[in-house]
């Protein structure tokens, strides 16, 4: 563990820097610790708290606090969270319609990695991935790890316009855009559920810790999908698992 | 009720007010005001809470027009403004309050050491998104209709009651000094020499600068090594220095992303964001280390000065006419305004 500057209102605990999800249960643990504290009343100044891969960054007000009397309150924290057990997220099952016009690269990834179209889809959609972060866009999540036979570095040209709601993979990871942005990643499907809605109380759909697996519908199945969600006939909810209800 | 139309948004126009916190860990930026100390003055020069929305403005060009009454306004930041009546144009300088009549028009003419100025509006109240009426447009959030402004939009204001317009008597100082930086978090994943050229060469802002981030050109970094090149991506901070793999660093603003896979070799402190974000396409700056006590000192001394410059914003005499004090105040630091070129005019 070292702890990394970064200017005079954060810093960053970094655990490792690898993807690895002993790491990811280390910041999620010494994130809620600090959760904790301050319902507590305790680290006045903190501002916010970052969770990713591998590090938590901790932001704070210099008008408030300081970097040295945080640091000194968060030191039993920190090493508590070197102990910590992986927490169990929710489980996400998310309809996903695959190839064509949803995903350009669909073909492109079969041909790097010789496998047939078929094969990728497959590959991808039966495997459970681990959201080890949310950022980069709002609501974006960073899942992994994609099967090492599908892992390619990302596109030498980034696409200026990625739809949103698109699947895409890149080196052990793979995400689903929330918004149309540039993006360098290969894009195999889109999803038809809305990954952030600033008007629903948890913004984000999915959350750090979350299991996600890719369930293939069809593109007529995505357009009802589509229609009935923006409709407001669909509850995204209904496609994750409560914890414990699995077979 | 009265109404403010946006006759032209200039070069970029949006709601801003000091931004949305505690959603970077969904990938919710802040964004908010650059120059939230621009804010805080403008808010209180036009008699607003003091964190109010108002208008951002980069580069000058606006016109804002009264409808349906009067509409009182507020101009933080070296502008030069121009205030059309039924019986002419007047040049007026910034930092000051304004009460356009119906059917009078504001301009920002040009905006003059710093890219900068914030437009207050009193009795501008907007919904707020996550918390924050500040416009991120890339996620639809905040402002109006979660966009920068258009020609032709009209924001809903309360009519002020008649008071005497406000100015703030010494407006901050410009400062040419080169800009704080606490190196990290990934400094070491430079080459010494190239951490060492960091500090000393000179970077030229590009025309890639906006809410986001500004783009320097300059002699390109060197990475320690091929993998030193990407990170296993991490959080990124407003005035974080993320250099890509071809060397030129990048410096992400208010709407800048919350992660990202680039080293960052720096982070521009607290109470130097504004300067950076208000420098043009095209100037050189430097960059200066200093350590992250020094860099908390300095964002209580910028905290302290602004709040000096909250209290010397005192009612404006020989109010509705030019103000020649301040004019030739404006003259003297600036040296861009003749005051008396504009005495025929004046109405």
């Amino acid at each position: 563990m070292r702890i990394l500057d970064m200017g005079d209102a954060a810093f960053s605990v970094e655990f490792g820097d690898a993807i690895d999800p002993a790491l990811q249960a280390r910041v999620n643990a010494l994130d809620v610790a600090i959760e904790h504290a301050r319902s507590a009343g305790q680290l006045d100044g903190v501002i916010e708290t970052v969770p990713t891969f591998r590090s938590l960054t901790v932001i704070y007000d210099p008008l408030q606090t300081r970097r040295a009397s945080l640091e000194a309150a968060l030191r039993d924290l920190i090493a508590a969270a070197d102990h910590a057990p992986a927490s169990d997220g929710r489980h996400w099952r998310l309809p996903a319609c695959y190839g064509d016009a949803f995903g350009p690269d669909l073909a492109d990834v079969a041909a790097a990695t010789d496998l047939t179209p078929e094969a990728v889809i497959n590959a991808h959609s039966t495997t459970e991935y681990v959201v080890y972060m949310l950022g980069f866009l709002p609501g974006f999540p960073f899942m992994g790890d994609v099967p090492a036979a599908l892992q390619l570095p990302r596109r030498r040209e980034p696409r200026l316009r990625v739809p949103p709601g698109s699947i895409a993979i890149a080196t052990g990871l793979t995400a689903i855009y929330p918004w149309e942005s540039p993006g360098g990643w290969h894009l195999l499907g889109r999803c038809p559920v809305p990954l952030f809605d600033a008007t629903r109380e948890a913004p984000a759909l999915l959350a750090a810790g979350d299991r996600v697996r890719f369930t293939p519908v069809s593109a007529d199945e995505f357009d009802r999908l589509d229609a009935e969600l923006k409709a407001g006939q669909l509850d995204p909810q209904q496609w994750c698992t409560p914890v414990g209800a699995l077979a | 009720m009265s109404a403010l139309e946006i006759r032209s948004p200039g070069a970029l126009a949006s709601i801003q007010d000091v931004g949305r916190r505690g959603w970077r860990r969904i990938g919710v930026p802040w964004a908010g005001a650059l120059a939230p100390q621009l804010l805080r003055i403008a808010n209180t020069l036009a008699g607003n809470d003091v964190l109010a929305p108002a208008i951002e403005c980069f580069d000058g060009g606006q016109q804002f027009v009264a409808r349906d009454g009067a509409v009182r306004l507020a101009v933080a930041g070296d502008a030069q403004l121009e205030h059309l009546t039924a019986d002419g144009k007047r040049s007026l300088v910034a930092w000051r309050s304004l009460t356009l009549a119906d059917g009078e028009t504001l301009r920002v003419v040009t905006t003059g050491a710093g890219r900068l100025a914030v437009v207050a509006v009193f009795g501008l109240d907007r919904p707020r998104v996550l918390g924050s009426a500040a416009t991120y447009a890339r996620a639809a959030l905040g402002g109006l209709d979660g966009r920068a402004l258009q020609a032709g939009d009209r924001l809903n204001v309360i009519e002020p009651a008649p008071a005497p317009e406000q100015h703030l008597r010494q407006p901050p100082t410009p400062d040419a000094g080169p800009i704080r930086v606490v190196l990290g978090p990934q400094a070491d994943h430079f080459a010494p020499a190239s951490l060492d050229a960091f500090l000393s060469a000179p970077f030229e802002i590009t025309a890639e600068a906006d809410r986001m981030g500004v783009r320097l050109a300059g002699e390109p970094l060197v990475h320690r090594d091929a993998a030193a090149r990407e990170i296993v991506s991490d959080a990124a901070v407003p005035g974080a220095i993320q250099v890509p793999g071809n060397g030129l660093p990048i410096v992400l603003l208010a709407d800048g992303h919350t992660a990202g896979g680039y080293p960052k070799i720096a982070t521009v402190i607290t109470a130097d964001l504004v300067r950076l974000a208000e420098r043009k396409p095209g100037e050189q700056i430097r960059f200066v280390a200093v350590s992250v006590a020094e860099a908390e000192d300095l964002a209580r001394a910028a905290e302290h000065s602004l709040q000096a410059s909250l209290g010397d914003i005192v009612p404006l005499a020989g109010d509705g006419v030019i103000d020649l004090d301040a004019l030739y105040t404006c003259n003297l630091l600036s040296g861009i305004i003749d005051g008396r070129e504009d005495d025929g005019d004046t109405a």
